[in-house]
């Protein structure tokens, strides 16, 4: 399936699951800060990469895949929680690109312009991310391939 | 103050991040937003202002640990959510003592 943008999906995200993940990332950005703040930046700097907004986008995922097999008459639960099980394998692989943003800022960041770092860390960041993602998806591709070619050996020989 | 101006820039950079998550497709994809750095963006863009970059660099430090943690979190999810097939925030919310057991067990082994 090729990437695309599906604006459409704004419109089915209610006003409350905005402000639900607003306030999410706020509350953790400044509990991050109070961490770091009593315990040190060795502590507090291990909440940078919490979780913090996964539990409620699978959630909203998963309710809004839901909601469109409901549409069609079908029960959507089954369909929901697979989504919200590809999605986290989705956030997996992104913190391939989280792991290799935190080793930019922690080497470069003494030495240079802190905007100039975080800048590049961030497009270190997509490109890490895009690149495992697109690797993960040839070799699903392939692997693909050499189930299908097996099951037309197996037919054959039959 | 200082606190409620990260609890915004942090709000605010999360749900862009989550808009782009929303709006991909596949949702393999889209999911790569889900593990964006975006706590680490507002909090270290406020921590070089207020505490100068050795700080922040510090901070980064201890937040590749964190990534690896993310990771395990995440692909236990991934594994949960596909064989049993549990509820979302259930399982995302039940998983999360993973990702703190994995965090501070690299902290105590590495970053102390």
């Amino acid at each position: 399936m090729k990437v695309h943008a599906d604006f459409s999906a704004l419109r089915r995200t209610k006003w409350y699951e905005y402000a639900i993940r607003f306030l999410f990332g706020g509350i953790i950005t400044a509990i991050t800060g109070m961490i770091a703040k009593k315990f040190g930046p060795q502590v507090g700097g291990l909440f940078l990469a919490f979780p913090a907004i996964f539990p409620a986008t699978a959630t909203l995922l998963e309710k809004h895949e839901k909601q469109k097999k409901e549409q069609k008459g079908l029960n959507g639960t089954k369909r929901g929680r697979l989504a919200a099980g590809v999605d986290a394998a989705g956030a997996a692989m992104g913190t391939g690109g989280v792991l290799v943003f935190a080793l930019i800022v922690w080497k470069l960041l003494p030495g240079n312009p802190g905007s100039m770092v975080l800048a590049g860390a961030t497009l270190a960041w997509v490109i890490v991310a895009i690149s495992i993602w697109g690797a993960e998806e040839k070799i699903r591709q392939l692997q693909r391939k050499h189930l299908a070619a097996k099951s037309i050996q197996r037919l054959r020989t039959r | 103050m200082e606190i409620l101006l990260r609890a915004v820039i942090g709000g605010v950079v999360v749900s862009a991040f989550a808009l782009l998550g929303d709006v991909f497709q596949p949702k393999r994809f889209a999911g790569l937003f889900g593990a964006a750095p975006s706590v680490a963006l507002a909090s270290l863009g406020l921590a070089i202002a207020s505490n100068g970059k050795l700080y922040a660099a510090l901070e980064a430090r201890s937040m590749a640990g964190g990534a690896i943690a993310f990771f395990v979190y995440a692909y236990c999810v991934c594994v949960v959510m596909m064989k049993y097939k549990p509820s979302a925030m259930l399982c995302s919310l039940a998983m999360i003592p993973i990702w703190c057991a994995t965090a501070f067990g690299l902290w105590m082994l590495w970053l102390r």
